[in-house]
């Protein structure tokens, strides 16, 4: 379920990136290809395991999208705090310079 | 277990390559290729955004699992030789597959990029010749 929830977030995150181009004044692109770079992981991963142990291919359950949606939170955390280090609207610098 | 590690190795490495090129290239010297480094510097920003962010969100994916510990030797399939085996077996078989997939979907995107940026300057040149 993390691999579907991270895949729709990074599909989401590429279309409003899309729609604020060009410019990228908020740094959508880092948020998109950091949520890309772990949904191709994650399709690597599920499919090298399902070839070898077979099973389900995709994990649901309440668990498994728990861990979804906190995959989320982190992603945007990080892209959070990539705002605010690079202060890209140089927001912080106006209020540091009051 | 720690497949995640592999791409992680990757992106220290490639991380290096992009700081020195962009060093290289806002120390000046060759307008053209001082540009043409910038550009690779930036591109490969991409790659290494990717391989962070990737990494960062299979290791919380590892915590939620508790493959992951808060102390050594931090990683659980450490702690007895079997499983340290099956992990080493799974980075050097889902670990580098992760690796080589994103280096490899990047190099797409450059090649993409490039093309379209080729086609742009064919379009913005101007024509020469006429009356």
């Amino acid at each position: 379920m993390w691999l579907i929830l991270t895949a729709l977030a990074a599909v989401a995150a590429t279309i409003v990136w899309y729609i604020k181009s060009p410019g990228d004044k908020y740094k959508l692109g880092i948020l998109s290809l950091m949520l890309w770079g772990a949904t191709i992981m994650w399709v690597v991963d599920h499919i090298m395991a399902f070839a070898s142990e077979g099973g389900e291919f995709f994990e649901l359950g309440t668990n498994a999208t728990m861990l979804g949606v906190a995959v989320i939170v982190l992603a945007l955390v990080a892209w959070a705090l990539t705002l605010v280090i690079t202060d890209p609207k140089g927001v912080l610098k106006k209020i540091f310079n009051k | 277990m720690a497949c995640f590690l592999v791409p992680a190795g990757e992106a220290v490495v490639t991380t290096v390559v992009q700081k020195v090129i962009e060093h290289q290239g806002k120390k000046g010297g060759e307008a053209k290729a001082a540009e043409m480094k910038l550009k690779w510097s930036k591109r490969l920003g991409w790659l290494n955004i990717m391989l962070w962010g990737g990494s960062l969100l299979l290791a919380l994916e590892h915590i939620w699992h508790g493959e992951i510990i808060a102390t050594p030797p931090f990683l659980t399939a450490m702690q007895d030789a079997t499983e340290t085996s099956i992990m080493l077996h799974e980075m050097a078989t889902v670990g580098v597959a992760m690796a080589v997939t994103i280096t490899l979907i990047w190099g797409i995107m450059i090649l993409v990029a490039e093309l379209k940026s080729r086609t742009a300057k064919v379009k913005v040149q101007p024509v020469r010749g006429g009356a």
